[in-house]
């Protein structure tokens, strides 16, 4: 009998630590855990480890599996939160019941990356571009970029057409625009994450943003589309493209924001921008998105994730610029921050 | 004087009849070998299950029209892997050509005592540790290496003979050939290991007699040593060849990734595991289906070759026994 008793007292004495020990550590720590894309995830990565960092209660693990992978994540309800380059569409928000709360978080611009000996700030008007994608344009020295290039000695040599081998948000960016300046290509490749290229022996592809760096890097008188920020970290040379009024800009610099702020964003805060206004708007630039649910089973997590996207927005966004990425002008960081009080 | 051990029965023998422990024990193991055998192709039968389940939709809506067309368009819902499948086979047949040839000679050279037994296994763990080395570290020695050192050739061979199709366009950058040759250095050290085997494996007094006979040490080998062994180096084929058809890392950074049928070496061309790899990460859910038809069909390939060679290895071992 006094033996049941010790045992008895045991249990119950173990099971009561158990128990404590269970909640403890929920109350120190929520773990937020997310998906998706890979064109920001260099960024997101370096706000998600500063913000992990500064305060001891919220950790943020985020794999970048692709938007297209985070999506269906977000819709299976494996993670917290997702972050996708092609927001998500109305059939796939209906799916999640209880309502999504998009939050653009930053911009990125694709680079027309090319590696042609000795030529250095290649300007590219826009037929001439769609052109090359199109494989109508074959030679360096066709006498539409001898045009517009008039000071720069250009190579007769062919042009090779380096593009994304697997499907991806950046092919989806670029192709949305090329749809945009060229009534052949929305006919023609039309948009997509993969979308059906020239048949030609002069395109070649290659799996993720640094395949296409080093293919580019390998091949003479090749030129490719990459997110900037591959672009900039890989020392790549990258070309000036003309913009809807006519301005050759630049990637990287102020063209960026100002594509971002040419375009009024709607309430579901979903904007597109396949051809920005702007006379120095640089013209193939994009939102990239956080998913969120409007309703979180945890409010725990949901005040995490309202803190995570206040974070992003104020200090974050003074680290985007420098990792090669858009910071999101006043107006939007101002109109997102209201948005994503709906995060409950 | 007979040996006596404790618990025999009869002085004249060692032998005792098994104790119900060891009848157990090996009722026990041989339950188990059989278990693990059949979970094996239980596996197998569970994996085709679940990959035809879910390729069962693409299956009814492309049929065999998936097999035959050329386009890979995901927006408009196209989808063909006759490039994909010309591809995967073209690469590997040149990988085999290639590596299957520098496998035999190697493992003739390193069975067939041209080196020095020490000298011998330095070479040996050399090829081997080629096995060891990451596929995406093969890519990107493609890239950096293989394809900027065969441009110069390759573009040299199309000038002079672009006449000829399998010299038909310019190697830009990445594309069949470079992929075939960093794919034949990857099932080098399988060939290799597995043609070593089996030539270690002919009986010394069957080259004694050969050389008894007054052949030379070359007429030994290629008469005597290589037909002897013939089966087991047709199986490295095979063998290699089946890991050439699924490698996919290395050829995704190096082929190209371009549906063309071309019969050039320096046209970019695709493979099926290319296909797959690459797309799957964002894949919507019409894609997932094809892309599952697609592995099963590469599945099919495999089986196919595996079978195939099997039968050409059973022929083989007959006629040569006659």
């Amino acid at each position: 009998m006094k033996r049941l008793t010790i045992a008895l007292l045991l249990v119950t004495g173990l099971s009561m630590l158990a128990l404590s020990t269970v909640d403890a550590p929920a109350q120190e720590r929520v773990r937020l855990t997310g998906s998706g894309a890979s064109f920001p995830f260099p960024l997101y990565s370096a706000w998600f480890k500063s913000f992990s960092g500064k305060q001891a209660t919220i950790s943020v693990d985020y794999q970048a599996k692709g938007s297209g992978a985070g999506i269906q994540d977000f819709i299976n309800k494996t993670v917290d939160f997702a972050a996708s380059d092609a927001a998500m569409t109305d059939e796939e928000i209906a799916k999640v019941p209880g309502g999504v709360q998009l939050v653009p978080l930053t911009g990125g611009e694709i680079a027309l990356a090319y590696n042609v000996a000795g030529v250095k700030g290649l300007k590219l008007p826009r037929d001439v571009y769609s052109g090359i994608f199109l494989g109508k344009i074959t030679k360096w020295s066709d006498p539409k970029i001898k045009a517009a290039n008039p000071g720069l000695t250009l190579p007769d040599q062919d042009i090779t057409v380096v593009r994304r081998a697997d499907s991806s948000g950046t092919t989806f960016v670029f192709t949305t625009h090329l749809a945009a300046i060229s009534e052949e290509w929305k006919k023609g490749p039309g948009v997509g994450t993969t979308v059906k290229w020239p048949a030609s022996d002069k395109f070649v592809a290659s799996p993720k943003n640094d395949g296409v760096a080093a293919t580019l890097r390998q091949t003479p008188g090749s030129i490719g589309y990459v997110e900037y920020a591959f672009g900039k970290f890989s020392k790549m040379e990258m070309a000036l493209l003309q913009n809807k009024s006519g301005q050759f800009v630049a990637p990287g610099g102020k063209g960026g924001e100002e594509a971002l702020a040419s375009v009024k964003l709607p309430a579901d805060l979903r904007a597109w921008l396949p051809d920005p206004e702007g006379a120095q708007a640089y013209p193939i630039a994009t939102y990239t998105w956080l998913l969120l649910y409007k309703k979180n089973s945890d409010p725990k997590k949901a005040a995490a994730l309202r803190e995570l996207v206040d974070y992003c927005l104020t200090e974050g966004q003074k680290m985007s610029a420098q990792m090669g990425y858009i910071p999101l002008p006043e107006s939007v960081s101002a109109t997102v921050r209201k948005a994503a009080a709906s995060v409950q | 004087m007979s040996i006596v051990l404790e618990g025999a029965r009869s002085p004249d023998s060692v032998a005792t009849d098994p104790s119900s422990w060891d009848v157990l024990a090996d009722r026990l193991f041989r339950g188990l070998a059989k278990a693990a055998a059949a979970l094996i192709l239980l596996l197998l039968a569970f994996i085709l299950w679940q990959i035809g389940r879910r390729a069962w939709p693409g299956i009814l809506e492309y049929g065999v029209g998936f097999l035959t067309s050329t386009t890979w368009d995901v927006g408009r819902g196209h989808f063909g892997i006759l490039p994909a499948i010309w591809g995967t086979i073209y690469s590997s047949f040149l990988a085999l050509l290639i590596g299957g040839f520098f496998g035999v000679v190697m493992a003739i050279f390193l069975t067939q005592d041209f080196l020095p037994p020490r000298l011998a296994v330095v070479f040996r763990t050399t090829v081997e540790l080629l096995a060891a080395i990451p596929s995406v570290v093969y890519g990107l020695w493609g890239i950096f290496f293989v394809v900027p050192a065969i441009r110069p050739t390759a573009n040299w061979l199309y000038e002079h003979f672009g006449a000829i199709p399998i010299f038909g366009s310019t190697l830009s950058g990445p594309g069949l050939l470079p992929a075939a040759l960093v794919l034949a250095i990857m099932i080098l050290p399988t060939v290799a290991a597995v043609s070593q085997d089996a030539l270690r494996q002919v009986p010394y007094r069957v080259k004694e007699a050969a050389y008894g006979m007054g052949t030379t040490r070359w007429e030994a080998i290629l008469r005597v040593m290589l037909p002897t062994a013939a089966t087991g180096i047709f199986g490295a084929l095979v063998l290699g060849f089946g890991r050439a058809l699924g490698e996919t890392m290395a050829l995704a950074m190096l082929i190209g990734n371009s549906n063309q049928l071309s019969l050039s070496l320096f046209s970019p061309a695709n493979t099926l595991a290319a296909l797959l790899a690459l797309n799957f990460p964002e894949a919507g859910p019409r894609e997932v289906q094809v892309l599952m038809y697609a592995a099963l069909v590469l599945l099919a390939i495999t089986l196919l070759v595996n079978v195939a060679g099997g039968m050409i290895m059973n022929f083989a071992t007959r006629s040569i026994r006659k």
